[in-house]
């Protein structure tokens, strides 16, 4: 079996130039944009795990941001609109010992993907979610997304929008993440050791990523001077307390409505078990990858005749 | 007159037990040597409202509900629990008494329980037991299950009413009872078998029915189509489900989870339909045999990731279980009005395989034929079946099921073979290259050495990478439509279209889905009364059979399309796949929530045959030839 999927586990030195697919394609990201830097502390994470670039699969939606796994290079998946999680998990559930990863925009992530976001947190697979949150929509040009804040004028809402944006943060700690970050394009080096920590927790790790979009959100938003929260003096709460992290995104949420970027860790619960592990405990789910059964000439395969004794 | 079949119905509210009931006796029936075959029917509604189950059993084949019935097992009351007075039901409590009493055969037997019903409520009984020749038997069933045990016993009073009226040896009926149950209850339900069935024969029969004889060569089993396509995905190899509960696809669904987590396999209910169709893909892509499926609504969104796993070639198996639409329509009702649905939802030059299955052993062989394509030509597959054949049970040999697993991952390469296959200069695998004759790319699995690439919802480079090339684009859609060339000759090779009655007949039916076994009655039913008519039972919907259904509408000079849809759905899909065949084909349609019975197609082709001008007489609807 180890023969099917023998990308896996496989101990050396990964390069971070790996992950780069050669010349082609070239990114078609703006220049400036914010998601360069989401793709070099992504490869900077990846090498620091020693991850071969053959054992992750990197699922992403719809958006400027879902063209990342087009210039990671690793097994990928670019899904549609919204729906990368639920592929995600499917994919890590068929075989967990892939490196699985998520990615897309907030439009894609919040807006449409609100509810897979929320089920895979309450869930608690063991991913690592990526949201790139310029608080635009940016490849369909520039409409307002769910983050996009109270006022902001586009071609869909010309009178400035009417609604509160959404509160990434807090909604990923009401739904049930177990690791929740926020980090900022224009800061690689804490976003490198962020997704890290992502990577390596056993749950879900929900990263809000600080992406500036200088084509279509104009009126800021480079997300500088930032805060690291850790690393400041005027902020000091536990991590793993539920109600000191709920008030502390809360503040940050606050925060950056009023041009006051914080960035850091918020949440880290630990000693859950993830989804995966909860399934397995109750007899729900295989111990070995589910995949690796189709590799395993010597598996005895159930068939259906052996319950049709309750049907004579 | 002895009737040479029983068709017993037994009626009450819903969660009063009438399908564990029905089951059991269905069993004791096949048992007993006879071909059964079930037919149920209920409201969307919990508990209370009327509900029954009909068996039909005969010594040889049995293919559908037929007409009416001839013993009636009223077990009252289909109120709501508590009901109040000024309760809006009408006379919903003595419905099992009443409901569809025009069906009840001439000469048919009527058993009630008088503990809950009260015959005086029931407008005219006598006088119509009277005209129809019909004999009712008043049986305190409540009370004799009191007595023993618990008001809840009164099923099993009834069943031992039915065996005395019939003839009937209890020993299969105690058989599956011991099976089933243990202790005092199962005590208890023994006495309350054997005291009604004493009761009964105590009394003076003033009927002739009795429970044909039969023998069955092989060991039979009872299964509905949903336990086809359950047992068939299991020995396809699918280990993965998932899912969001929608009737009747509900059933398949939970017959899996049952099975599959024992089974080393997973089963996920998940948040909408949206993501358990991509759950599907995700598992597919990462390896596992997967799927996922619903019912009209839910199946809607599926759309989406329908479309994806065409555009990424990834195999993938759904179901749509019909019922009467649109939006939510009639949850427990069937309908096959859901064909175009499942053929042209998603957007875009797309693709997928379908099946409509016509009974539980079609409905596992064409899962299994479903699984193979998916897995060996990177394309989704559908089975589409209704809410009739969903529940429907019928026996089947035993050892039908005694098939070999296949559990390929399909046209799916070793990391020898990847070393082997074509990668680009970064190393990476062009996994959308055709290499073979049949548009088949085959594919890697990620987590294997060698076979990196990615798999997008976008057009994209054989690597997998977005493009807008123009040429790169004219090849990928040529080969992917190539693939489904190669399907069609695949399929030819496995005639899954059935014909059936006489070979020269010039009048001809065409059929689909659950209603093919009720044309086959009635193709033999005509055929007997001197008629010279043959069937056709389509199952490929897509690709379409073009040559078979042509070479068969060629040979005939009249043909009747017969479906459960107003807007002439596979009608439709004949003529544009096979063409119009000059005005030949004239439609047969019923679409108020039951399905055909066979009377209603032998009227039609009866009326056809003569000309056509009348319409029928029953809730279907005669639409002529285009261009008549
Ligand atoms: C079902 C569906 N609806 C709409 C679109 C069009 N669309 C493509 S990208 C996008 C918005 C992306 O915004 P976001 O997720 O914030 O990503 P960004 O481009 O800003 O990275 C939309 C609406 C689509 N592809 N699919
Ligand atoms: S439109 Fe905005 S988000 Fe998209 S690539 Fe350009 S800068 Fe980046």
């Amino acid at each position: 079996m180890s023969k099917a999927f023998s990308a896996i586990g496989e101990e050396r030195d990964v390069e971070r130039d790996e992950f780069t697919p050669g010349v082609e394609p070239q990114p078609t990201w703006c220049p400036g944009c914010g998601d360069f830097g989401v793709l070099k502390a992504l490869k900077g994470a990846m090498a620091e795990l020693g991850k071969d670039p053959e054992e992750i699969l990197l699922c992403t939606g719809i958006g400027c941001s879902g063209k990342l796994n087009s210039y990671f290079d690793s097994y990928g998946f670019h899904t549609i609109h919204g729906r990368s999680l639920p592929v995600a998990r499917a994919s890590k559930l068929a075989n967990h010992d892939l490196e699985v990863v998520a990615a897309g925009g907030d439009g894609d992530g919040y807006g449409i993907g609100g509810n897979h976001f929320m089920h895979t947190a309450r869930e608690n697979h063991d991913l690592t979610y990526i949201v790139f949150n310029n608080e635009i929509f940016g490849l369909t040009k520039g409409q307002t997304s769910p983050t996009s804040p109270k006022g902001h004028k586009s071609k869909t809402q010309p009178h400035g929008v009417a609604k509160d944006p959404l509160r990434p943060l807090s909604m990923s700690l009401s739904a049930g993440a177990s690791y929740i970050a926020r980090t900022a394009a224009v800061n690689p080096n804490q976003a490198q050791e962020i997704l890290v920590e992502a990577m390596e927790h056993d749950g879900f790790a929900h990263v809000d990523f600080l992406t500036q979009c200088p084509t279509w959100n104009k009126d800021a938003k480079q997300y500088v001077p930032y805060v690291d929260v850790q690393e400041s003096d005027d902020y000091d709460f536990d991590v793993s307390d539920r109600r000191e992290a709920s008030e502390m995104m809360y503040e940050t949420e606050d925060a950056l409505h009023e041009g006051t970027v914080l960035t850091g860790r918020y949440y880290k619960q630990e000693g859950r078990n993830s989804y995966q592990q909860e399934k397995q405990a109750r007899g729900d789910m295989p111990e070995e990858p589910l995949a690796g059964a189709y590799f395993d000439d010597d598996k005895e395969w159930e068939r259906s005749y052996e319950f049709i004794d309750r049907h004579k | 007159m002895t009737d040479d079949e029983l068709i017993w119905r037994v009626a009450g509210g819903s969660g009063d037990g009438i399908d564990s009931t029905s089951q059991n006796f269905a069993k004791a029936l096949m048992r007993s040597g006879l071909d059964v075959f079930t037919h149920r029917h209920y409201p969307s509604r919990i508990r209370g409202g009327h509900t029954y189950v009909e068996i039909r059993a005969k010594d040889g084949n049995v293919t559908s509900r037929g007409d009416g019935y001839n013993f009636l097992l009223a077990l009252g009351d289909s109120f709501a629990r508590n009901p109040t007075d000024d309760a809006v039901y009408g006379d919903e409590e003595v419905k099992p008494l009443t409901e569809n009493l025009d069906d009840l055969r001439e000469g048919g037997i009527i058993v009630y329980d008088e503990g809950l019903l009260d015959e005086d409520d029931v407008e005219g009984l006598d006088e119509r037991a009277e005209e129809n020749g019909w004999h009712v038997y008043p049986l305190d069933l409540r009370g004799i299950a009191k007595e023993h045990g618990r008001e809840v016993m009164r099923n099993t009073a009834g069943v031992g009413a039915t065996a005395a009226l019939t003839d009937m040896d209890l020993d299969h009926i105690e058989d599956l009872m011991s099976d089933a149950m243990g202790g005092e209850v199962l005590e208890q339900n023994l006495e309350v078998l054997h005291d009604a069935y004493d009761q009964v024969n105590e009394m003076e029969f003033s009927h002739d029915l009795r429970v044909p004889e039969g023998e069955h060569d092989e060991e039979q089993v009872l299964v509905s189509g949903s336990h086809g396509i359950a047992y068939a995905a299991i020995d396809a190899g699918c280990r993965f489900i998932a899912g969001y509960p929608m009737t009747p696809w509900t059933d398949v669904y939970t017959i899996m989870t049952s099975l599959l987590p024992d089974m080393g396999g997973i089963s996920e209910q998940v948040e909408d339909e949206i993501a358990a169709a991509a759950l599907a893909v995700g598992a597919s892509h990462a390896g596992v045999k997967a799927m996922s499926g619903s019912s009209g609504g839910g199946f809607a969104l599926m759309s989406e990731p329908l479309g994806l796993a065409e555009m990424t070639e990834t195999p993938l198996v759904l179901l749509e279980a019909m019922r009467a639409g649109p939006s939510t329509g009639m949850p427990t009702k069937p309908e096959q009005a859901d064909l175009e649905h499942i053929l042209y939802t998603s957007q875009g030059d797309s693709h997928r395989v379908a099946f409509g299955p016509s009974d539980p052993k079609e409905c596992y062989e064409q899962t299994r034929t479903a699984f193979e394509i998916a897995w060996e030509y990177q394309i989704p597959s559908i089975v589409v079946y209704d809410q009739k054949l969903s529940g429907e049970y019928r026996n089947v040999d035993a050892s039908f099921f005694d098939r070999e697993p296949n559990p390929t991952l399909g046209s799916t390469l070793t990391e020898d073979e990847l070393a082997e296959a074509p990668h680009d200069d970064t190393g990476k695998f062009h996994r959308f290259q055709q290499e073979t004759d049949n548009g088949v790319s085959p594919r890697s699995i990620p987590g294997q050495k060698g076979g990196r690439y990615l798999a997008s919802g976008n057009e994209h480079w054989p690597n997998g990478h977005i493009a807008e090339d123009p040429d790169n684009r004219q090849m990928q859609v040529d080969r992917r439509i190539q693939k489904l060339e190669s399907i069609r000759t695949d399929l030819d090779e496995r005639d899954q279209q059935v014909v059936y009655g006489d070979e020269d007949a010039d009048f001809g039916l065409v059929v689909w889905g659950s209603q093919q076994g009720t044309v086959e009655e009635a193709v033999n039913r005509l055929n007997a009364n001197g008629n010279s008519v043959k069937a056709l039972g389509v199952s490929d919907l897509s690709p379409f059979p073009v040559e078979e259904v042509s070479a068969f509408v060629d040979s005939v000079d009249e043909a009747l399309v017969v479906e459960m849809s107003a807007t002439k759905q596979f009608r439709g899909l004949i003529q544009k796949e096979a063409g119009t065949f000059g005005g030949k084909l004239s439609s047969l349609l019923k679409y108020n929530g039951n399905p055909f019975e066979p009377a209603e197609i032998v009227e039609a082709v009866e009326i056809e045959q003569n000309g056509g001008d009348e319409q029928p007489t029953a809730q279907t609807t005669l639409e002529p030839a285009a261009g008549d």
